[in-house]
């Protein structure tokens, strides 16, 4: 049964209107940085005006944009990599093979984040300070991983959850061990699951503004720090501001973008069945 | 025997070499405001003279103080010149958290440097850091709006003064305040000016016993009178209006009197930010019972923290950034308008800086007539103008600051508000063991 | 003849997935017992950055001075507030989006991306722009809109800070509903959409007896991420209204900062964070107990 015509128009011209809506203020930000200073503060707002990439040009040259990027980059890939690879099997453990204390345990890992970082701030300081791990790349890399952790298990858990538990012990009887049943039969399936964990992963990581300021300084500053040295300095700073932040938001929204195709391919339960 | 020979083999690198063989790397921290953005650029400079190299740390104010407390608090070394106010100057010195800055060339003249901004950075006759610009508060408003309504601005206003002007220039349906002033909570937001405006009412934090003054009458007037100016004449989202957020309404038109940092005369002045260049005048910071501590004085200076590890090329590099030279070269390279200010008087006797800074002399009178060390007009036991030179100030300023822009939102009454921020001030002061 | 067998079969299972497990527990067991310990142990201590001079055990009394504070309930229920209307326009709108963006229309990708972009974009930097370029009522764009159509603007951070702050937070937020709903909805078996149609159901019968009894385990998994998330904001209160007016919008993650990074008073903060833990295991047991529990989790 088709949708009627008028059906899908309504369906567009909602789809459109949230979109419109809820991209607005990011559009908006994009806009500003290409504003003079007193353009952007200009009442009523202008959406003509004579456009400058001097504010980008000021941005990238007195902050280091290229190095707090690859930070940025390094420390997202690695805290969601390494994030994965110990959340995995415990999330197909829990999953597949559940037992009386699952359920308590998966809530105690989401326990662990209940502490607002900024009341662990001094302990988690004092450890890195100790251990050379300050201002390294290494170091924000374990307690960004140690953060996402419980996210990516729950995640994890339930994508996998979704997938019916048959088609692991039909694997199994066709004699598959455990490291095939994962890649031959898991992986496929909750493929989309795994990489929209690891895009909140990566999103979460990108643009957590409490540990990358407080535990660097120069050498593993990423775009967050990147973003503070424009931030509310004095006198007017909005359209430098947006133009750091769209130079920040553009390689993950490109990368979101990228990947948006994978997590929609669609599990084939069909073909399963 | 050994030592010839060693300084023999240094000198012969040092010749072959051809730069400083021992050439180090300091990390300096300091706030994204656009006279240290200048330093970051032409310190390229100094890393050229001296073969040394500069990692830099730039955030905006209030993570920056997070971050430089965090590091120097632990003994972190992660920092080896900090960028602080002199709020913290007097605090830190006294902890022996920063070095004595006793080393600098004699060429550095520290003569120079104006009486007020010196002693604040001074303790026990050494000083402990060295300032890179400073600023105080000054009236400024829109000549053309004056000229327009008939009113002349004194050059000493007072409080009542101001209210009258704004009275008559505010025109709310067209978005035209009479007063803008700050009303974002912070000890060094909104109490910045209201501590002024508390002095200049003949008020105090604290008395001689260290018991907290919000109740007494100074303090009701002064507040009553900001409130009642600011629902009257004041433009609306003030509560949560900082310097910036003041600067942007008075940049784009919108208000006629501004009272706040001398700083801002010159981006106010500048036709690139702002649509009033050229239209604004300026006054003394205004008075009501007395002129004592009527207008403020922050001093952005460079530190060299206890727990550095390169403290001699650290002091080597302040010394050059807070030097007439280094003002000589931004006026040169990036134009006079932007020479630091405040800091020295040979600044002020330049003619090419005067030729581009009109307001100069005005800001040299406020920066210059300030004593932070006799802030009020009855004795305190604390130092500190707009601020109290103790470690809990930085709490109380900004609970107080709290409830005050409760007042002002219209929230709570200016007494009950006022009665709040004394009883968590008082709490804070036993708690800080200041009071028992 | 299937029992004898079974039993060394579980006990099998169970041994084999310790060392599954093992990883994962172990590594979050040290980050969270390490700290915890930590700031139980700053907890009970006179500890100020700043001050040095303060030192020596403390007993109870951060505690005591936390609690007795006047923004202390004040900063709870502000708390509590924030994250219960966060949740219930990001749980509405998600699940709309999701439904909506499930269904085929021109340009679906395209649009599906604008929706979820406010999630990457910094918190501090959305409040900004929110704040500055959006909701101010002299130059924002709100208050143009507004004037054109010949209303007062609205003064958001001065008579409805609250809900100023949490328009910003659940436009931050809703994208991260719509990403995980919609890739469930991805799993939804059409078929059963298919069939209900034909037996005549129409559209709100549908989404109440098919999609949302679909949706609830990850409804659940976004009430409970997003609640463990919410309960950390600052940014956007600090760039907005520093809390105030007043303490119209202090919470209590706000009060923690407050003492840990405007008093440098680590005794206090970490009382008020070992505070925080104990309240949001106590609010993370009653979802459980009233919603998850109802879920097969």
């Amino acid at each position: 049964m088709k949708a009627s015509p008028l059906q899908k128009l309504i369906v567009a011209v909602l789809g459109w209107g949230a979109a419109l809506v809820m991209f607005f203020p990011v559009a908006w930000m994009v806009l500003t940085g290409f504003k003079s200073e007193i353009d952007a503060v200009h009442s009523p707002p202008l959406l003509l005006f004579h456009p400058t990439l001097a504010n980008f040009g000021h941005v990238i040259h007195a902050g280091d944009y290229l190095g707090a990027l690859t930070n940025s980059i390094v420390i997202a890939l690695g805290a969601t990599v390494l994030g994965l690879l110990i959340a995995m099997p415990g999330a197909y453990a829990m999953a597949f093979f559940p037992n009386r204390w699952t359920k308590d345990l998966l809530l105690w890992m989401l326990s662990t984040k209940m502490m607002p970082a900024v009341g662990v701030l001094m302990p988690i300081y004092l450890i890195c300070q100790k251990s050379g791990l300050l201002d390294t790349l290494t170091g924000l890399i374990l307690v960004m991983m140690l953060s996402n952790l419980p996210i990516i298990v729950w995640m994890l858990y339930t994508f996998f959850k979704e997938i019916p538990g048959d088609i692991i012990e039909a694997s199994r009887m066709d004699g598959a061990n455990a490291l095939d049943q994962l890649r031959i039969v898991l992986l496929p399936l909750a493929g989309p699951g795994i990489a929209s964990t690891a895009l909140l992963s990566i999103i979460i990581t990108w643009n957590e503004a409490f540990w990358s300021l407080n535990l660097t300084s120069s050498n593993a500053a990423p775009l967050t720090a990147f973003i503070a040295t424009f931030s509310a300095p004095e006198g007017l700073f909005w359209a430098k501001l947006s133009a750091a932040s769209t130079l920040a938001v553009a390689p993950i929204l490109i990368f979101g973008w990228l990947t948006q195709r994978q997590l929609v391919r669609g599990l084939t339960f069909g073909a399963v069945k | 025997m050994r030592l010839t020979i060693t300084a023999a083999v240094s000198a012969a690198l040092l010749a072959v070499s051809g730069t400083n063989a021992l050439a180090t790397t300091i990390t300096i921290a300091t706030v994204n405001n656009n006279d240290m953005v200048v330093m970051q650029k032409l310190s390229k400079i100094w890393e050229k003279q001296t073969g040394n190299h500069v990692k830099w740390v730039v955030l905006e104010e209030n993570v920056l103080r997070q971050r430089v407390t965090t590091d120097i608090a632990t003994h972190g070394g992660q920092f080896d010149v900090v960028t602080i106010g002199a709020y913290e100057t007097p605090i830190w010195a006294k902890r022996g958290w920063l070095d004595k800055l006793n080393d600098f060339p004699a060429s550095y003249d520290s003569g120079d440097l104006l009486a007020p901004v010196r002693t604040a950075l001074t303790e026990n006759g050494a000083m402990y850091a060295a300032p890179f610009y400073s600023e105080s508060s000054f009236t400024m408003y829109r000549k053309d709006l004056f000229e327009k309504a008939g009113l002349t601005m004194p050059a000493q206003p007072t409080y009542a003064q101001i209210e009258q002007f704004a009275d008559k220039l505010t025109d709310k349906s067209k978005q035209q305040y009479g007063i803008c002033l700050r009303g974002k909570p912070g000890w060094g937001e909104n109490m910045a000016f209201l501590g002024t405006l508390v002095n200049a009412y003949g008020g105090r934090w604290f008395d001689m016993s260290w018991k907290p003054q919000l109740t007494t009458k100074s303090w009701e007037d002064a507040i009553n009178y900001y409130v009642k100016l600011m629902q009257k004449d004041g433009p609306p989202g003030a509560a949560s209006d900082g310097f910036n957020e003041v600067e942007a309404l008075f940049a784009t038109g919108h208000c006629a009197i501004w009272i706040d940092s001398t700083v801002a005369a010159g981006l106010l002045d500048d036709p690139k930010q702002s649509q009033v260049a050229g239209k604004v005048g300026f006054a003394k910071a205004p008075e009501a019972v007395t002129d004592k501590g009527a207008a403020w004085q922050w001093i952005w200076s460079l530190a060299v923290p206890s727990s550095s590890k390169h403290e001699k090329t650290a002091e080597n590099f302040i010394a050059w950034a807070t030097s007439q030279q280094y003002i000589d070269l931004v006026g040169k390279t990036d134009g006079w308008v932007l020479a630091p200010p405040g800091t020295r008087l040979s600044t002020y006797q330049n003619p090419r800086y005067l030729a581009a800074a009109p307001f100069a002399n005005q800001v040299l009178a406020a920066v210059q007539s300030v004593d932070p060390q006799h802030p009020t007009l009855d004795p305190v036991p604390y130092t500190g103008i707009q601020f109290v030179t103790i470690p809990p100030f930085q709490q109380i300023g900004t609970t107080v600051g709290q409830d005050i822009a409760g007042a002002l939102s219209g929230s709570t009454s200016v007494s009950a508000a006022l009665q709040s921020a004394q009883d968590s001030t008082t709490a804070a002061m036993q708690q800080a063991g200041y009071l028992k | 003849m299937a029992k004898p067998t079974e039993k060394p079969h579980r006990r099998a299972k169970l041994m084999r997935t310790w060392p599954l497990l093992t990883p994962a527990v172990g590594v979050l067991l040290l980050w969270a017992f390490i700290p915890l310990a930590m700031t139980l142990w700053f907890s009970f201590q006179r500890y100020n950055l700043v001050d040095p001079t303060t030192d020596g055990f403390a007993g109870f009394s951060n505690y005591k001075f936390l609690v007795e504070s006047p923004a202390f309930l004040v900063s709870i229920f502000n708390e509590l507030v924030m994250v219960a209307a966060v949740l219930v326009i990001t749980l509405v709108l998600g699940v709309a989006f999701a439904v909506l963006f499930d269904q085929e229309f021109p340009g679906r990708t395209i649009a599906r991306l604008l929706v979820i972009a406010p999630f990457f974009v910094m918190p501090t930097v959305a409040a900004l722009v929110w704040k500055n370029l959006l909701m101010d009522p002299v130059n924002g764009v709100f208050a143009y809109l507004a004037r054109s159509l010949g209303l007062a603007p609205l003064d958001w951070f001065t008579h409805a800070p609250m809900a100023g702050v949490v328009m910003i937070v659940a436009w931050e937020w809703v994208p991260f509903a719509t990403l995980i709903l919609l890739t469930a909805m991805q799993s939804l078996d059409h078929q059963q959409v298919e069939a209900a149609k034909m037996d005549g159901a129409r559209g709100p019968q549908i989404l109440r007896y098919v999609i949302l009894p679909h949706l609830s385990r990850p409804i659940t998994i976004v009430l409970m991420m997003e609640t463990i998330y919410l309960l950390a904001i600052f940014a956007e209160i600090f760039v907005t209204t520093s809390g105030g007016p007043g303490n119209a919008t202090t919470t209590l993650t706000y009060l923690i900062y407050q003492k840990a990074l405007v008093s440098f008073d680590v005794g206090g903060a970490s009382a008020g964070g070992v505070i925080a833990v104990i309240l949001a295991n106590i609010v993370a047991l009653f979802l459980i107990r009233s919603v998850a529990r109802n879920v097969d989790l």
